[in-house]
């Protein structure tokens, strides 16, 4: 069946719906989501969204965007971040006015904490920066927009999974989608059509993302010849519920929280001796493994699955109920204890993409590094790279991303798809897609993807995860073919077409090995250490040789990588320390 | 440990009417519910259909009958529900919507009762300087209600519904006063012919099911009371 719009924007998340509100002030617009929109991971968000209002201390944009530099290792675009840093603050004036309940200061002004890498004066100290709403600031986002978007009566087909781009050469007229209510195969024809489909932390095994993190935005370009830039830089939190990957959000940190080795002293004064516990994030996973690795962890058995503490102890029940509610009740559903008298165990978590669909700063997709444009085609949020976030994102930055992007993106589009000509699609756009789903669909034996799914997972967490080196990642990109040659025998369970859950995710499993192999490849090329990744076999940055993006092509069964220059047109790179 | 996950199956295609399935799955006593339903899935039967996504009880997408009580299964640790009833896990659908297969349910109309009451705040005025003010004070009065994460628990929950179908049903309304009780919110007017209904606010009975079954602590009858109240003191103004 093919539908014809003038926009489709795949993903209902922050990004997807931001853009959703104003691509349909304009154009026909249909929003398509493998979730109910309220669903979305961005609901999971907790610390808060970075703006500098300046409402209890002094903040300027243009620090905000320096700090979004230096937090990104200068593999940041820095127009691009200054673009972040001064549309931010009318970006949560916006969700504030459309009805998001932040928390206020006593005069009734949006509050705001501190979160990491967020400095006053370009590193003099940590700035009161990332607006919030208890510890659910990403829920209050996704709520307050979806509920914009029923106001606006938007138009969602949810539950319709998108398994396939349409591209012409250069130009895009729609996605292949499937329901999964039916199990139809659907053409979507647009003019434009928006990827917002977020992360990929479901490549790993110890991660703070959901299960729908599959990356089937990127993966699904990728196969479609669009290159995924800065794939080696994916960023592991600090703090994530040892052994689950449950995210505590930096924002314990920002109310004042410690981390603590087993002898109860405060390791980061030793890593980052101004910024300590709030350095930025890669610097804080690092420094937590080293006190790990010497033996300094809880159990001091130097495991990799040994642990360390995040002490809130001594921020009192008050600041802990009102402040950090959720975190309190993570804590003591899934560990049984309560932050206000023990401290929380815990160990890095794979958290955020900072690699992704390459775009401009209108969300248009970018095809190569001569910054060719695929017309009609546009990314935001999670799955795309503008790149604000470089080689380490800062906690705050991603739902402001998403605000900013996603705005920025749907506008665009309600012009280009008014004055763009129409598309015209076929039934056969859908072959290949039909084929590769009576493949798998066809009752005959094959692998299941349960055990391929384990050890992709296993692989990436323990070869491609905070520290690496050539021997373990070469290992990986060979056992992630492996699993890929695996997959193409791969069969599902259930043949019926009514909420066949077991395709989707089929489908799904494919899509993050594709992606983990590009990420494996990407990260091998990178010779040298910088933000997220961080060699033993090349501790230096090298901006001699490295300062550039990574563009990784996925061709057939290799991957091509090329690059592209960083744009330092305000900041010189200069070396990071905090 | 082993534990039997005792599901109701239901298959549109190929099923009359459900049916129960036993399936042994060995857990640890920590992990979730929704742990040993994935381990299920992914190395005994895949066919098993059940909606997921966080993983740890913020996106709605999980609830389900688990032992006759209506809840999340990624906030439900099997040490505590082997505790409570023994090794046997019975999972269910939830009530009061339409089985779509295995544990999924159509959800259509409950949302449907949520946008009735309007979920959005409702006001035109221009907004002079960058953000609206509002109190501390003003802030906390519905902080509870701005955690609901929609995901219906409460609604099969509710015993109300068992008679009246029509009833709009508790996350409706307790989302009803998270803006009515929102100081920078003018849509009262608007929302009342929903509320005061005869299908409305009125026909709950103060079960406290909704409340008890909640997984983000949401105090639903209170709120339910509260809107009660709204509404009877506008009748009196109107009176007077
Ligand atoms: C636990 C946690 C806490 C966080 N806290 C913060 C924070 O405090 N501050 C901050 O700035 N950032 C935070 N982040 C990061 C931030 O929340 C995410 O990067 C961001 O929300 C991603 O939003 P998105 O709109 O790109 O994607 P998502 O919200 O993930 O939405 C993706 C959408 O795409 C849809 N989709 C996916 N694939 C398909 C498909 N094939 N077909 C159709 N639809 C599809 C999904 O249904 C969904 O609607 C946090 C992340 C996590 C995991
Ligand atoms: S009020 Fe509670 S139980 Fe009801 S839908 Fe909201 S979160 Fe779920
Ligand atoms: S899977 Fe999100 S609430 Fe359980």
């Amino acid at each position: 069946m093919i539908h014809q719009f003038e926009t489709v924007i795949i993903g209902s998340g922050g990004a997807g719906l931001y853009a959703a509100l104003e691509a349909s002030k304009n154009s026909n617009t249909a929003v398509l989501s493998k979730l109910y929109p309220i669903r979305s991971h961005t609901g999971a968000a907790q610390g808060g969204i970075s703006a500098a209002l300046g409402n209890v201390e002094e903040d300027k944009p243009e620090w905000h965007a320096f700090d979004t530099v230096k937090g990104g290792d200068y593999l940041v675009d820095q127009k691009a971040a200054s673009i972040l840093a001064e549309e931010a603050i009318q970006a949560v004036y916006d969700l504030e006015n459309r009805g998001l309940p932040f928390n206020r200061t006593p005069e009734g002004r949006i509050d705001q904490r501190r979160f990491g890498g967020h400095t006053r004066n370009f590193g003099e100290g940590p700035v009161r920066r990332a607006c919030y709403a208890a510890d659910r600031t990403g829920h209050m986002i996704l709520q307050t927009l979806y509920q914009q978007c029923i106001k606006n009566e938007v138009s969602f087909f949810d539950e319709f999974q998108v398994v396939d781009l349409i591209l012409e050469g250069t130009k895009c007229s729609g996605v292949v989608v499937v329901e999964l209510a039916t199990g139809k195969l659907h053409i979507f024809s647009a003019k434009a059509v928006l990827f917002a489909t977020g992360g990929f932390g479901r490549m790993f095994k110890i991660t703070s993302n959901a299960y729908a993190n599959s990356g089937d935005g990127p993966a699904v370009c990728a196969r479609r010849g669009i290159p995924l830039e800065d794939m080696e830089f994916f960023q592991f939190h600090p703090t994530g519920i040892k052994g689950l990957g449950i995210l505590i959000s930096e924002a314990v940190r920002g109310e004042g929280g410690i981390l603590r080795n087993r002898d109860g002293e405060r390791f980061m004064e030793e890593y980052s001796p101004t910024l300590l516990d709030l350095a930025p994030r890669d610097i804080v996973a690092r420094s937590m493994l080293t006190e790990v690795r010497n033996g300094m962890g809880i159990r001091g058995d130097r495991q990799i699955d040994d642990y360390l503490h995040l002490d809130a102890t001594h921020l009192g029940k008050d600041t802990l109920m009102k402040k950090l509610p959720d975190i309190s009740e993570f804590c003591k559903t899934y560990l049984g204890i309560d932050p206000a008298d023990d401290p929380i165990p815990v160990l890095p978590t794979a958290h955020y993409a900072m690699g992704g669909i390459p775009t401009d700063e209108h969300g248009r997709v970018i095809l190569d590094n001569k910054g060719t444009i695929v017309d009609g085609l546009y990314a935001a949020g999670e799955c795309a790279c503008v790149s604000v976030h470089g080689a380490n994102r800062l906690g705050t930055n991603s739902l402001l991303d998403l605000v900013v992007f996603g705005r920025r993106a749907g506008k665009h589009i309600a012009q280009y798809a008014k004055g763009a000509d129409g598309v015209k699609v076929d039934e056969s756009a859908a072959d290949e897609a039909r084929q590769w789903i009576e493949q798998i669909t066809d009752g005959s034996e094959g692998p299941h993807g349960g055990h391929i799914t384990d050890e992709m997972q296993t692989t990436m967490m323990e070869k491609v995860g905070i520290y690496r080196n050539e021997k373990e990642m070469q290992e990986a990109v060979d056992e992630i073919q492996d699993l890929r040659n695996r997959y193409r025998d791969v069969r599902v369970q259930d043949t019926s077409s009514t909420f066949n859950t077991d395709l989707l995710e089929i489908i799904e499993l494919g899509n993050l090995l594709d992606l983990s192999l590009l990420t494996a490849a990407s990260a091998l090329d990178r010779k040298e250490s910088r933000g997220a990744h961080s060699r033993e076999d090349y501790p230096e940055r090298d901006d001699d040789n490295f300062l550039k993006h990574s563009l990784a092509y996925l061709e057939e069964d290799t991957v091509r990588l090329d690059y592209k220059d960083v744009d330092t047109s305000i900041w010189e790179p200069k070396p990071r320390t905090y | 440990m082993n534990i039997i996950v005792k599901v109701q199956r239901y298959n549109p295609e190929t099923d009359d009417k459900p049916y129960f399935q036993e399936f042994t799955v060995e857990v640890d006593p920590n992990e979730r519910l929704l742990d040993a339903l994935m381990k299920v899935k992914r190395f005994q039967d895949g066919s098993l259909g059940f909606r997921k996504s966080c993983a740890h009880g913020v996106c709605g997408s999980d609830a389900m009958r688990i032992n006759g009580k209506d809840g999340l299964a990624c906030k439900t640790l099997v040490k505590e529900v082997v505790e409570k009833d023994g090794d046997t896990v019975t999972v269910e659908p939830l009530r009061f919507m339409p089985v779509q297969r295995d544990l999924i349910v159509d959800q259509s109309e409950f949302f449907e009762k949520y946008r009735s009451i309007k979920p959005y705040v409702i006001n035109d005025e221009e907004v002079e300087e960058g953000e609206r003010l509002q109190s501390q004070e003003e802030r906390m009065v519905f902080d509870d209600t701005t955690n609901c994460i929609l995901c219906a628990s409460c609604y099969s929950a509710c015993p109300v519904l068992e008679e009246n179908s029509d009833f709009i049903g508790p996350a409706a309304i307790a989302q009803a006063f998270r803006f009515l009780a929102d100081s920078r919110d003018l849509g009262f007017k608007e929302r009342l012919k929903i509320l005061d209904a005869p299908d409305g606010v009125w026909p709950c009975q103060n079960h406290f099911q909704c409340t008890k079954s909640c997984p983000r602590s949401i105090l639903i009858t209170k709120r339910i009371n509260s809107i009660k109240k709204m509404l009877n003191n506008q009748k009196k103004q109107q009176e007077s």
